[in-house]
């Protein structure tokens, strides 16, 4: 594969290229899921190419190709650099990045169980007693389960220098029972909703997640919402679970630091920040019990934002978004970083495959641990909501107003969980969200989720990511927003 | 309407959208070599879904290109079967190794499940409508001529003091399946695509379009509609969040519509997830709602054929507001007991199948005739970030985005903060007071269909937000 990095390079500076960095990826995917007791896809898939991006005339150029002799790949960084050219010809400042030392590695996620090495007949024969399991509950009228494993291989090299190989062992499962009952479709879905908990580690994940004793659980609580209270609207206070902060994070949290969108780089898609540069050190965006960091690195857990290197040949870094409260930083690449006042990347370019562009994505967007217990958490609510497993999310291109419902909600009166809830929704303001929040659960509750469908960029891709997050409260929340009909 | 600029002579390597896709003897040569192998490897039934891709796109922002892109590749997804069982591998290696690989590997994963009782045997040899969609201006768009095209519409900004952002692109797609049966179909396109965005301090607009012939819209006019928008769009006022008569422009319409196509299928039904479930050949939707699955129609793209090798059949979805019938893979039709209709997706698959080429009829209203009989409403450029609340009712959220006008007295008075929206598509689309012609519309949250603007009354806004 190098021999191919460093034909690609040669003929992007001969064609007059003053900066090149190519990638050959070769990735692997595994899907299988099950419906009603039926297996439903059952497919696995490879691809492999190699995708050049370089400067030339002060502009950018990327092409990809999946020809990869020779030849093929030297047209595909003749191109990258045509391409370029043309970039420039609508141009208005040169490309200037920051300082980036070249580096020289291979790297390995590390995993327990290769997920490909797993007979097929023992990851089916999980899935179909899962679904088993929950098509007991009388009422049920859909089951769904489902894995997904992919094992990506990456070699980066720059004009730089740098020659980075990576390989990443990525693992999804999840199930999900919907009961249609009357003029209602009820679900529920564990671990989390939208295909289930991701991360960065091999079938390790999915035993540690115990499909056939949650199974029934979940089926049942689908059953039981039809006859469940419906949300109150009201302003009140708000417990959200680990998994829907998650979320909370991604939406609120996490795209508005992307450095493009901040710069207006995404202005006709995925949508600009109400952070602007001038917030930077400034802005009170959350209480000051708050603390969010990015951190791609292995040390902060195994999540789908997790790497060694990204797709600049930057190591992995943690970086403070927010600290005590206080608005603290971006997501950054070489090209944006001096816009903010640093002199090197965050580290957060990755591109979905070899034939898309690096673009600023995010990492492992964490909310620290605070110093809460769960059970005290609740005993100490004397009147609340607790909203668990994104049903629904939406949020402005500014990120400033959104609304989310959950799968479940549960009533808590006097320091007690007394009943169910449904259709549970809450609406806000990101900042005025945020510092609202008066409580965060500790480590103990704290788990690394995966987001593995975040979308951005044009042509689209689709990214994982990762979000730490544990149990945590908000006050003076408007909640039922969803459902109300005023 | 007038072609983008074009380019006499394009330097080598400058536009890989003009690069030659495979031929149609070429994909045939590599389906029936995947056929022999793996009939040699024990298949008793064998599928090939071959896809070659030659895409490029010029990406601007702040007034100027930031990013510019090209990609080419071609998949071959194998379905084979054994012994009532099948399952899919994919590869992008065309070398006859490779192709021994995937179907190896489709054989063992289809090896590792039960027996399928609903598996099918695979069609034979079908008949298929010629449609020609692949139109050479729009394969010969050079990187060049993007450039230039997007530096027109920049400097149309720079001098109105605004910021322009978008993308230009262009490119070339195929595909062909063949089976063991004798089936072979094989469709290539082009298609093309503008959309920009305005920014006139904290006011934006937006504008796009999206056809298979690049001479079918002209950038720079979209670049001055966008431009006019956004001046309009400064100084918005905060109204309170209500029920609201609403003129939606086209590419509203269809983000919001959008989110009904897979309540169609058949399959959707039979697991009870459609909200169709017990109101088939009821009157739910207005009379003056008729919805149809076209793949025909001139303004629609796609090939002429399903993923199980069927040809699309136009089905009549929606009849003056009543669900009169609904899309069939063959796996759906032989549960429900009727003939597949050609929507089927590529085997093995949970979803069944969906109408992907939704028409909806029009009228002979027009976006200037609604607001001009508004006494007091909203006109909506565009919405964002929609999703489903409630599956059953169709109730829907998400946000106004990148235009909203105050409509009174018949006249467009001025611009307005964004809302959110709470609102079912069951109710809206018994709320529709008037309708524009059926267009091709494009935006961000459904794929292009063909659908008129529509002015709605007693649309739900729940909150405002800060722009």
């Amino acid at each position: 594969m190098w021999d191919l990095c460093t034909n690609a390079l040669d003929t992007a500076k001969l064609r007059g290229a003053s900066y090149g960095d190519v990638r050959v990826m070769h990735l692997r995917q595994r899907d299988l899921t099950t419906k009603n007791g039926q297996v439903g896809t059952l497919s696995q898939s490879e691809s492999i190419g190699l995708g050049i991006r370089v400067l030339a005339n002060g502009a950018w150029g990327f092409a990809s190709t999946d020809r990869l002799t020779r030849d093929g790949v030297a047209a595909c960084a003749a191109q990258a650099v045509s391409i370029a050219k043309a970039s420039a010809l609508a141009k208005r400042s040169e490309v200037l990045m920051a300082a980036e030392k070249a580096c020289v590695d291979s790297w390995q996620s590390p995993f327990r169980k290769d997920p490909f090495e797993i007979p097929l007949e023992t990851q089916l024969a999980l899935l179909l007693a899962a679904d088993a399991e929950m098509r007991r509950v009388k009422g049920i009228t859909l089951t769904e389960t489902d894995m997904q494993f992919r094992k990506i291989d990456s070699w980066f090299a720059s004009s730089i220098g740098s020659r980075i190989h990576q390989r990443k062992v990525i693992s999804g499962c999840g199930i999900a029972a919907t009961s249609f009952q009357g003029e209602e479709i009820q679900k529920r879905s564990y671990p989390n909703s939208f295909g289930g908990q991701h991360a960065l580690q091999g079938y390790e994940l999915v035993e540690s997640l115990d499909l056939l004793k949650n199974a029934p659980l979940i089926a049942e609580e689908a059953v039981a919402l039809h006859t469940a209270a419906q949300c109150p609207e009201k302003i009140g206070t708000l417990i959200l679970g680990g998994a829907q902060l998650g979320l909370q994070i991604h939406e609120s949290i996490g795209h508005p630091i992307e450095l493009d969108r901040v710069l207006g780089q995404e202005a006709n898609f995925a949508g600009t920040s109400f952070l602007t540069i001038d917030q930077l050190d400034q802005l009170k965006y959350a209480s000051s019990i708050v603390n969010v960091v990015a951190d791609a690195r292995l040390d902060h857990g195994q999540g789908l934002g997790t790497f060694a290197y990204d797709d600049e040949g930057v190591p992995a870094q943690c970086t403070d978004i927010i600290k005590d409260g206080k608005f603290r930083g971006y997501l950054s690449n070489r090209e944006t970083a001096h816009l903010v006042g640093l002199d090197r990347s965050s580290g957060t370019m990755r591109a979905e495959s070899w034939n898309r562009l690096p673009i600023i994505r995010m990492t492992n967007v964490s909310l620290l641990p605070g110093a809460w217990d769960y059970d005290g958490l609740i005993a100490d609510t004397h009147d609340g909501i607790l909203m668990e497993t994104n049903r629904s999310w939406s949020i402005d291109d500014r990120r400033y107003q959104f609304q989310f419902s959950t799968e479940i909600g549960w009533e808590i009166k006097g320091g007690k969980k007394v009943r169910m809830l449904k259709n549970p929704s809450y609406s806000g303001i990101t900042t005025e969200f945020w510092n609202s929040c008066d409580a965060i659960c500790k480590f103990d509750h704290w788990t690394l989720w995966g987001t593995p469908n975040c979308g951005k960029g044009q042509p689209m891709q689709t990214m994982g990511t990762g979000h730490g997050a544990s149990p945590s409260r908000f006050r003076n929340v408007r909640i039922g927003t969803a459902f109300s009909n005023q | 309407m007038k072609p983008a600029a074009k380019s006499k002579k394009a330097p080598s390597g400058a536009s890989i959208a003009s690069a030659e896709l495979l031929s149609e003897r070429e994909l045939r040569r590599i389906s029936d070599s995947v056929l022999r192998l793996a009939k040699s490897s024990g298949a008793e039934e064998t599928e090939v879904h071959l896809d070659e891709v030659a895409n490029t796109l010029t990406r601007f922002a702040n007034n100027a290109i930031h990013q510019n892109v090209a990609e080419h590749g071609l998949t071959v997804s194998i379905r084979t079967v054994a012994d009532g069982r099948t399952a899919r591998a994919t590869t992008n290696r065309i070398d006859e190794d490779s192709l021994r690989s995937a179907i190896e590997v489709a054989l063992s994963l289809a090896h590792s499940q039960p027996k399928d009782a609903r598996l099918l045997p695979m069609p034979a040899k079908q008949r298929y409508r010629s449609v020609n969609r692949f139109i050479k201006p729009t394969a010969a768009l050079s990187a060049e001529d993007r450039a230039r095209a997007v530096r027109r519409a920049c400097d149309l900004a720079v001098r109105n003091g605004q910021v322009a952002a978008g993308i230009y692109s262009n490119g070339q797609n195929q595909s062909a399946l063949g089976n063991s049966r004798g089936l072979f179909a094989a469709y290539r396109e082009t298609h093309s695509e503008f959309s920009i965005t305005v920014q006139e301090g904290p006011a934006t607009s937006w504008a796009k379009a999206n056809s298979a012939d690049v001479r079918a819209f002209d950038p720079q006019k979209l670049a001055a509609r966008a431009r006019e928008k956004a001046h309009l769009a400064v100084n918005a006022r905060e109204l309170p969040p209500g029920r609201y008569t609403v003129i939606l422009e086209p590419a509203a319409v269809l983000d919001l519509v959008g989110f009904l196509f897979y309540d169609f299928a058949a399959t959707a039904l039979e697991d009870k997830r459609s909200c169709l479930n017990d109101r088939m050949g009821k009157q739910l939707f207005g009379q003056n709602i008729t919805i149809t699955d076209d793949a025909y129609h001139p303004l629609q793209q796609g090939a002429p054929f399903d993923g199980e090798g069927l040809p699309r059949q136009k089905v009549l979805l929606v009849d003056r507001g009543i669900p009169r019938n609904l899309v069939y893979s063959c796996a759906a039709a032989k549960a429900a007991g009727k003939q597949p209709t050609g929507h089927g997706f590529a085997l093995p698959n949970e979803y069944g199948e969906a109408p992907m080429n939704l028409v909806f009829g029009g009228g002979d209203s027009s976006i200037e005739k609604m607001v001009a009989s508004t006494d007091r409403g909203l006109l909506v450029t565009r919405l964002w970030y929609i999703r489903e609340v409630d599956p059953y009712e169709k109730a829907m959220t998400g946000m106004t985005r990148d235009g909203l006008f105050l409509v009174e007295n018949g006249q467009v008075t001025g611009a307005v903060r964004n809302f959110r929206f709470n609102q079912s598509l069951i109710e809206m689309l018994n709320n529709v007071e008037l309708l524009g012609p059926a267009v091709r519309a494009t935006g961000e949250e459904a794929f292009e269909m063909v659908v008129p603007a529509m002015k709605v009354h007693n649309f739900h806004f729940s909150e405002v937000t800060k722009f």
